[in-house]
């Protein structure tokens, strides 16, 4: 089952804003059928240029009910430019966080605003250069940078939680991966962002990690671990005393060294136990 | 709020008798039945019984049974068993609406080497026989189709599927877990080579299966280590759990005609009443050769996972083949492929009862369907349109 927060469950069960405004300002339809989720929004602004009613109809499970009921209530009273600033991950947000595997509820609303505030403003709703990339859910290239671009995603995984993009016959997961390795690699984008380690540095500072975060850990439990070798990111490592024997070494090397390894020195790295 | 539960494909409760029959194995009579002194020499003869309730209600003799932990687990050892013992033939024979305990062990064998053969089925759920029989090969090394469909309850012809593999001498493996115990088995009269079945399925706990292996089949173990089940699987018997399954067999053959009358019953209670108070529903699967306690039904234009939540709230337990609750993005594997609609698809819910459930059970889900159906729907933009379309047709 999934770990629903209590504000996700009140905005599926008692929905706000539900329905559709005959004279309305701004008009979206967003995701298909098809796709198993899909979703009818529109707006009304006030004298003054606010969002002064806006209301949704959607084919979709929980999340989905709950996201579009959420960013209806939080575009109210916005102007157009205020609610053109609303990203999914705020939509997340104000329901107190989604599932990961739900975030892509969360990037329909957004999606619908969007294009219910293109509607209003006259422009054309998708780019003709845009390319769809995903076929069994028709989700573009434009969309997918995005989505890796605000949400920092650096997996397939993530991305497919996020746009659906790959969550289907999977062919297309060479292209999502090459739309990551772009998007990171421009600047500004956070995690490519680290400032090049050379190779002696590297290994200078897993060797101090090792001895500050590390050792003294095992130690505590009768074990021990020395550096053999660093070949590019894979960090060759040999364990003692008690660690030699043990069963679950394995598992320390992986949830416990790697782990620690790839935060405090480089995200890359690979543990690998040699016998030495 | 005590629960409705009517979702036992997905896991049945333990039947009283058998938590008590298992319970002192835990703690008073723990010994190892491999032991040498009579403090676990008398396990063994508590397991011994066991394997005799099981054989009974197969229709199969005792040391043709092989006591697991899962379904999962006979699964893999039957495949692996039979591509071991003819390592000339590389072609599985399978379907496109089987369990994920053998799509992906054959999907894995698709990527080494070996051709897999997924037969489709009617829109109805049905096999067709006839392109089944084209399907086999001399390369064939086994056959793999499940008795009944977890998801439409849907039973597939396997007695005669098996007589077609015995006249071409090809082994033939039956996934039996939904139907062992809610439909007779008789395993002396129809040629299977070797079958799965799962305890939690039927009122014994989680963690113990069986693989039936027919007398004089070839076979290779998939679990290696002691001698336990005459060297078919290593691993210390998890007594508890047999002398459970022991139980809950013998309980299931004396139930199996409540099961057929009383249970089907309530199905079809549940069922016709739903088609007939709430309009743009229907069942999914052909209603004649089905299980007696599976009922799996679609409600256009609204999707299942809010369906479930909603019936949540009521305590009412069930499962739907929706995207939403299956962790991937498409609907269920076998409504596809017997090609039900996505307004379809999305939203189809699987009730499953068993024996504990009650006519008191059902009225309550009928009662409070409709307007969780009717809630769903007026928020869904496909409702009004197509509504009316149907209205007209």
């Amino acid at each position: 089952m999934w770990d629903y927060t209590d504000k996700v469950k009140d905005h599926f069960l008692n929905p706000r804003n539900v329905g559709e405004i005959e004279d309305a300002d701004g008009v979206a339809e967003v995701g298909s059928i098809a796709c198993g989720d899909a979703l009818k929004f529109t707006f009304k602004l006030d004298e003054k240029g606010k969002i002064r009613e806006a209301k949704f109809k959607t084919f979709g499970c929980a999340s989905a009910i709950a996201s579009a009921s959420a960013m209806t209530e939080m575009i109210k009273g916005m102007t157009v430019e205020e609610a053109a600033k609303v990203t999914n991950q705020d939509i997340a947000n104000y329901l107190g966080g989604l599932p990961e595997e739900k975030m892509h509820c969360s990037v329909l609303g957004r999606e619908a605003l969007e294009k219910a505030i293109s509607f209003y403003k006259g422009a054309p709703i998708r780019a003709e250069e845009d390319k769809i990339v995903c076929e069994c859910f028709g989700v573009t290239e434009k969309e997918i940078e995005r989505a890796v671009r605000e949400n920092r995603l650096t997996s397939v995984e993530e991305v497919t939680n996020y746009t659906k993009a790959g969550g289907g016959c999977g062919n297309c997961h060479p292209l999502i991966q090459e739309i990551i390795d772009r998007v990171l690699a421009q600047p500004g984008s956070s995690p490519a962002a680290r400032p090049k380690l050379s190779n002696v540095k590297k290994i200078k500072l897993i060797e101090e990690t090792l001895e500050r975060e590390i050792r003294p850990a095992l130690k505590h439990d009768g074990g021990d671990i020395e550096l053999v070798d660093v070949v590019g990111n894979r960090v060759m490592v040999a364990t003692r005393g008690a660690c030699s024997s043990c069963q679950a070494s394995n598992q320390t090397l992986k949830n416990f060294v790697e782990v620690k390894l790839r935060e405090l020195v480089w995200p890359e790295l690979v543990v690998e136990e040699v016998s030495a | 709020m005590k629960p409705v539960y009517m979702d036992n494909n997905a896991t049945t409760r333990v039947a009283p008798e058998v938590l008590e029959a298992m319970l002192p194995y835990f703690h008073e009579f723990y010994g190892n039945p491999s032991s040498m002194h009579s403090f676990g020499g008398q396990v063994m003869k508590q397991v011994r019984k066991a394997r005799e309730q099981v054989a009974a209600l197969l229709g199969a003799s005792p040391e043709e049974i092989i006591f697991t932990s899962c379904g999962t687990e006979s699964d893999n050892t039957a495949i692996h068993s039979a591509l071991s013992r003819h390592p000339d033939k590389k072609h599985i024979v399978t379907s496109r609406v089987e369990h994920p305990a053998i799509r992906a062990v054959c999907a894995h064998l698709a990527t080494q080497g070996y051709r897999v053969t997924e037969l489709p089925v009617d829109a109805e759920g049905r096999l067709d026989l006839e392109q089944y029989k084209r399907a086999l090969t001399p390369d064939t090394a086994i056959i793999s189709l499940m008795w009944a469909n977890n998801e439409t309850g849907v039973i597939f012809p396997i007695e005669k599927a098996a007589e077609m593999a015995r006249e071409r001498n090809i082994l033939f493996h039956t996934d039996a877990v939904q139907a062992v115990g809610k439909i007779p088995i008789d395993l002396a009269k129809t040629p299977i080579d070797m079958l799965s079945l799962s305890g939690h399925k039927l009122h014994a706990p989680k963690g113990i299966g069986v693989l039936y292996l027919r007398k004089g089949t070839k076979f290779s173990p998939f679990m290696l280590g002691g001698h336990q089940e005459r060297g078919r699987r290593g691993g210390t018997e998890a007594t508890p759990s047999i002398i459970a399954l022991g139980v809950a067999a013998e309980l299931a053959q004396k139930n199996m005609e409540i099961e057929n009358t009383f249970v089907k019953g309530l199905r079809d209670r549940l069922e016709n009443t739903i088609l007939s108070t709430i309009p743009n529903t229907k069942v999914n699967g052909e209603r004649v050769n089905r299980l007696p306690n599976t009922t799996n039904i679609s409600f256009e234009f609204v999707e299942g996972e809010g369906i479930l939540l909603m019936m949540d709230e009521y305590a009412i337990c069930a499962s739907s083949g929706s995207a939403c609750t299956s962790g991937s993005l498409q609907p269920s594997h076998v409504l596809r492929a017997m090609g039900i609609p996505f307004t379809m698809a999305h939203g189809s819910i699987r009730f499953s009862l068993s024996v504990y459930n009650n006519e008191e059970e059902i009225d309550f889900v009928t009662e409070r369907l409709p307007p969780i159906i009717e809630t769903l729907r007026g928020m869904s933009p496909y409702w009004k349109t197509s509504a009316r379309l149907c209205g007209e047709a």
